[in-house]
């Protein structure tokens, strides 16, 4: 009951979105959406159909590229972070994001989790050495690479290196975590440990997931959320969206009918 | 069948002119190194690295001078080469990444790259020489520096280029600002290409005589100010090489093949590096 009400806050909400790619391109259609905390949310659609773009508004990765423009809101702790005096740079601290093929930066394991940690100036070596081996264990990561924490990150394997990127993200204590087709790039084993992984870090933060994979939505997330062509169609419970969908183009995609 | 047959005639004459090509080419580069080696073995001694020219006419000296004032140039020069080179490189790549400047700028460079570096030497002469009123060092390493900057520049850019921009955007995810993404993750991804660049830009310019001619010029005796004429090796083999006595030209023979091993040694170390770092993957 403890929980359901927990789930039940809201942690971002998205209201009246659009997005425009090069100031032309319409790309987002007035989303509107609320993600509940503690909560994993799946965003699915056919390819070009936005899922990724929205994702991307969370964290304003879109203010990376010249003439990319938002109109409305995405309000979160309060405040809307598309506004011009909420700072990327600080917003990108509090809402980590994982991409879809592993990122590990050229340079040791322990540097790459101690990174985003250095960045918000942490510079006492035990403090680096606690936090890494908790963002680690956090990442089911630790057992595997305690005894080489000085080694190159790119010695990993592909899933080790995406739990790896996964542990860094956590390392900064973020609120919300954005997964970006987390595991299309790896084989079916590490897949499995990515989604377990993602389940069970629902517990410390909410987390917004894109996926080609509709199997996957159904197995980890609460919530999801169904877009064509940049609109949202659909976003119910996950149950409610894989068993009696309410609109007629949801059921088709969810049925293979397209996609 | 005659086909087939014209097929492999056809073959065999390329295959043959190609060789003969390749060999002609390799003939003189192995000529010229050979005989730079034998002769200069000769001249090679002690000396030579530790005493200053003796009068002209007179046996024995060396060319300390020349080896110190050689080392002193490039030093200054890759001081101011290499810097500004990196630097305008990563505002190509990385700034100006996708804008038509930097399209325009990066062909501007890559014709500097083949501008003939006398002109170079000819442009520093009328802005660093004549105003002063004499050569002098400092002339010769900005001129060398000028030959670095587009070679560094272009090698930077494209070393940049290739690192994938998706690690970039997992710096940015983390909240870091460009300028410590670029420092902290794209430059060490970059590094050992940068270097590499780096190094054969100090090649380049090691070998280079006609732009020291019109700017540092010469010096007969030992000098580190900057401010006066310099000796360098390439002019000194230059002047020795034209010069009447037999020791001068044993000399020039001797620092000739000192310069090429130097040179050689740079740019094998560059290879090294890019197998070392890009082989290894």
């Amino acid at each position: 009951m403890e929980v359901w009400k927990k789930m039940r806050e809201i942690e971002v909400e998205v209201k009246g979105l659009n997005f425009y790619y090069s100031g032309r391109v319409h790309a987002l259609k007035n989303i509107n959406l609320k993600v509940y905390k503690n909560s994993v949310t799946a965003l699915i659609g056919p390819s070009g159909c936005g899922k990724t773009t929205l994702l991307r508004c969370f964290n304003r990765m879109h203010d990376l590229y010249p003439d990319n423009k938002y109109e409305g809101e995405i309000i979160f702790k309060g405040k809307n972070i598309l506004s011009k005096e909420v700072d990327p740079i600080d917003l990108r601290s509090r809402i980590g994001m994982v991409f879809q093929k592993p990122t590990p930066f050229p340079m040791s394991i322990f540097d790459n989790i101690a990174y985003g940690l250095k960045l918000r100036g942490i510079k006492k070596r035990t403090e680096l050495s606690e936090r890494v081996e908790k963002a680690l264990r956090h990442a089911v990561l630790w057992d595997e690479v305690k005894d080489k924490l000085h080694t190159s990150a790119y010695d990993l394997s592909g899933g080790q290196q995406q739990r790896l990127v996964i542990a860094r993200a956590l390392a900064v204590e973020p609120e919300v975590l954005l997964f970006d087709e987390p595991t299309s790039a790896l084989d079916p084993i590490s897949t499995a440990k990515i989604e377990e992984l993602i389940v069970e870090l629902k517990k410390d933060v909410t987390i917004v997931i894109v996926t080609h994979n509709m199997q996957q939505a159904a197995r980890i997330s609460d919530w999801t959320g169904f877009l064509m062509l940049g609109e949202l169609i659909e976003y119910d419970r996950t149950d409610k969206i894989f068993t009696s969908p309410s609109k007629k183009l949801t059921e088709d995609y969810i049925t293979g009918r397209f996609g | 069948m005659r086909i087939y047959r014209r097929r492999k005639m056809e073959n065999l004459f390329a295959l043959v002119l190609s060789t003969i090509a390749a060999f002609i080419g390799l003939f003189w580069l192995i000529f010229i190194l050979a005989d730079v080696l034998v002769h200069g073995l000769k001249g090679l001694n002690l000396s030579l690295f530790l005493q200053d020219p003796a009068p002209p006419g007179i046996e024995g000296g060396g060319l300390r001078n020349a080896f110190v004032g050689q080392l002193l140039i490039t030093f200054f020069a890759t001081l101011m080469g290499v810097p500004l080179g990196v630097l305008g490189g990563t505002f190509l790549a990385e700034y100006a990444r996708g804008r038509k400047f930097a399209r325009v700028i990066s062909i501007l460079s890559d014709i500097m790259v083949s501008v003939p570096s006398i002109v170079i030497g000819t442009f520093i002469y009328a802005l660093l020489v004549k105003p002063v009123g004499h050569f002098n060092g400092w002339a010769g390493a900005v001129a060398l520096a000028i030959i670095m900057i587009p070679v560094v520049l272009r090698t930077t850019e494209d070393m940049l280029s290739l690192v994938p921009w998706t690690l970039r955007e997992a710096a940015f995810a983390l909240g870091a600002p460009y300028y410590k993404v670029i420092i902290q993750v794209v430059y060490r991804g970059a590094a050992t290409g940068i270097l590499t660049g780096v190094l054969l830009s100090i090649a380049r310019v090691a070998g280079e005589t006609a732009p020291l001619l019109f700017t540092s010029f010469n010096n007969s005796f030992f000098s580190i100010n900057m401010n006066e004429p310099m000796a360098s090796l390439t002019v000194t083999i230059f002047q020795y090489a034209m010069g009447p006595y037999e020791s001068w030209h044993v000399q020039a023979w001797a620092a000739s093949l000192v310069i090429t091993l130097f040179i050689l040694f740079i740019t094998i170390l560059g290879r090294v590096l890019i197998r070392w770092r890009y082989g290894k993957r």
